[in-house]
């Protein structure tokens, strides 16, 4: 198990350093990621929060080198020490699938609805791995069993359109653990499924941290996934990181304006609140027209002169936390 | 029949629904099969007025289909949707597009329910053109303006086209041309889904305000929990067709006498790791069964951590279960419902 307010020390799994990823566009640059920096160490699971065109999703597509083609990444990403940003599509094959992976929120778009699931999760093996077919066969079946698909030995000969939502899930998660990943990053996992799938999924997840020591990157909009799943939480705005900490003292004790106002604005299943919820004022950020300063400037309630010319800067402000924000500290009122 | 408690004064529910049901018939295929789905079957509830009735339930549950058969926009195929003392599955053409007026309904993704080449004043002006025909048009521009900034939009907006809105202003704007005609009676089909948290909570809040100053009765369809728990002053949940629990708010949160609702609550993730990780769950087995061919007596026991003892099973396969008051104005569809 993990405990909640560790801080690691250990050598990263991954380093970024100053990513900054932009689009061209008949409309002109838009900018999705602006100087991120952060690590991952081996076996934590981080949870990266934030609405939609924070960036959340652009990093980890920048780190995969999976942009859309439009698209350029900078900066540096170094996995187990290997710098892998701008190399050449056959070294980061060999890395991508067999080292890191990534899961997506719709797992029809990512199995091959003409194909087996047996045919699909073997070539993983063969490809990465050498194994040959019996082995392969071997090998995916215990995997699904793993990730809880019941009569796996059978139902690996089905196709894509025969699983529901959920076990389609299930075996995107299976084929990304195949060759035991030492990173897997999940993009909306659970988002396109019913909260009772949703919970079997998350389980799934729970477990395979602990059995496999994957390190996992979790990016959703839920921050009640992100309570339950991570050890340390990355928020998200305009395309930069504004706040980072271990989950329970960020959930505590909010330092960023933002991540203050979004767990206010959270109405909660376990508990009846006031007849009003919170609200943050006004709308996320257009990326191609980012203010001068702090991207939340028009929306916080604590802003003043020093926000509108300059960007904070992601600083220290506790072992393991960070936050991008002029203010000393805020009030749990904010 | 009544069903919960009564919020209003008023002893005549505005809304009573007996016995609803809506099936397709689906052809398909050389032989034409004659499946029939039932994706709503056989649902009571009655709605007061200045009420919000929140419809919960997973996808395929029916929650949608119910919205639009109470409003007519799709056939029931039995049952009876008595508004105001008149059964709408009777009335004729001229008698519902009067009453129309009065029964309006907002979507889930507003950019698809906006006419894309139609400025926003006009979206909202065209319910007034057809119900009002005598108003001229600087009358009926004078209440869009008014409707327009009661729902926090700005003025200098009218005259823009929807692709230019964001999804937040363009449900502010799905919300103006409900409120134009002052209805009494609001469907809300997962108003808040594809929404932003931030954008979200701008959302229900400015529903919450509508509800209370014009005294409206909502049905609020959601999959999300913890929106129906904040807005709903009573709460019916489904499942795969019918309706399997529905209690006042706090009693439904209190204590849940169906065994899918028990599931259901626990399963919403709670923003507060402390409480999320130390939380009982009730984890389900398996998945939805297809609405075509439903299981026999209770349509849940095929998921139900109750029915799994072999004595149990066997009266939940034969029997369905009825919908059985459990306490006042808290009512279940469960065998077993002392149990769960």
């Amino acid at each position: 198990m993990t405990s909640l307010d560790s801080v690691p020390e250990t050598a990263p799994l991954l380093a970024v350093d100053r990513l900054n990823t932009r689009f061209d566009t008949p409309e002109g640059e838009v900018a999705a990621v602006n100087d991120v920096s952060f690590t991952i160490q081996p076996g934590e699971t981080i949870g990266i929060v934030g609405e939609s065109g924070s960036g959340k999703s652009q990093v980890f597509l920048s780190i995969m080198g999976l942009l859309a083609i439009n698209g350029r990444a900078t900066g540096s990403v170094r996995f187990r020490g290997e710098e892998v940003l701008g190399i050449p599509r056959q070294r980061l094959n060999r890395i991508r699938g067999r080292h890191m992976s990534m899961i997506f929120q719709d797992p029809m778009t990512s199995l091959n609805p003409y194909l087996k699931v047996s045919q699909q999760l073997n070539e993983v093996l063969m490809q990465h791995m050498g194994l040959g077919q019996r082995e392969a066969t071997k090998r995916s079946i215990a995997m699904l069993d793993l990730v809880r698909i019941p009569e796996a030995s059978r139902r690996i000969d089905m196709y894509p359109h025969e699983f529901s939502g959920g076990m389609r899930q299930r075996v995107m998660i299976a084929m990304a653990l195949l060759c035991q990943p030492g990173l897997l990053i999940a993009d909306e996992p659970t988002t396109a499924l019913d909260v009772t799938v949703q919970a079997q999924i998350l389980d799934v997840m729970e477990d395979l941290r602990c059995e496999l020591q994957t390190a996992i990157v979790l990016i959703t909009h839920d921050m009640g996934v992100i309570a339950r799943l991570s050890d340390r939480v990355m928020v998200m705005y305009g395309g930069r990181v504004v706040e980072t900490g271990p989950v329970q003292a960020l959930f505590d004790h909010p330092q960023h304006p933002y991540t203050a106002g979004l767990l206010r604005a959270m109405p909660r299943v376990d508990r009846h609140g006031t007849s009003e919820l919170y609200v943050i004022p006004g709308q996320p950020p257009n990326l191609q027209y980012l203010p001068a300063g702090c991207a939340y400037q028009d929306r916080c309630p604590h802003v003043h002169d020093r926000c509108l010319g300059d960007v904070p800067p992601l600083i220290a402000t506790a072992p393991g936390r960070a936050k991008a924000c002029f203010l000393d500290q805020i009030h749990s009122d904010a | 029949m009544t069903a919960g408690s009564q919020t209003t004064d008023d002893t005549t529910p505005l809304l009573q629904v007996d016995d609803l049901a809506v099936h397709f018939h689906i052809n398909r295929g050389l032989f034409r099969s004659n499946d029939v789905v039932r994706a709503v079957d056989g649902v009571s509830f009655t709605l007061n007025r200045s009420e919000t009735l929140g419809i919960v339930g997973e996808s395929g549950c029916g929650k949608s289909t119910l919205g639009r058969a109470v409003l007519q926009l799709l056939k029931p195929s039995q049952g009876s949707v008595v508004w105001l003392g008149q059964d709408l599955t009777k009335a004729d053409t001229e008698t519902m597009r009067r009453l129309r007026k009065d029964l309006q309904i907002i979507f889930q993704d507003p950019l698809a329910s906006l006419d894309p080449r139609m400025t926003i004043g006009d979206i909202i002006d065209e319910p007034l053109m057809t119900h009002f025909p005598e108003l001229s048009r600087s009358e009926r521009r004078e209440r869009v303006r008014s409707i327009m900034d009661r729902v926090g939009l700005r003025e200098q907006m009218i005259n823009r086209y929807p692709h230019e809105f964001s999804g937040g202003q363009a449900q502010r704007i799905g919300i103006a041309r409900a409120m134009i005609l002052s209805p009494q009676l609001i469907v809300c089909d997962e108003p808040v889904s594809a929404l932003d948290v931030s954008i979200q909570a701008q959302i229900v809040n400015l529903l919450t305000h509508l509800q209370r100053e014009f005294a409206l009765s909502l049905v609020f369809i959601s999959h999300d929990l913890s929106v129906v728990r904040h807005i709903s002053h009573r709460i019916a949940v489904m499942y795969l067709g019918k309706l399997v629990e529905i209690a006042d708010r706090n009693a439904l949160f209190a204590k849940q006498h169906h065994p899918y609702t028990k599931a259901l609550i626990s399963a919403v993730p709670v923003p507060d790791p402390r409480v999320e990780r130390s939380r009982q769950r009730v984890v389900l087995v398996g998945d939805l069964p297809s609405p075509i061919d439903p299981p026999s007596g209770c349509r849940f026991r095929t998921r139900c951590p109750i029915a799994q003892a072999p004595e149990i099973q066997k009266v939940c396969a034969t029997a369905e279960p009825p919908l059985t008051e459990v306490a006042p104005g808290h009512r279940a569809a469960c065998h077993f419902w002392q149990q769960a």
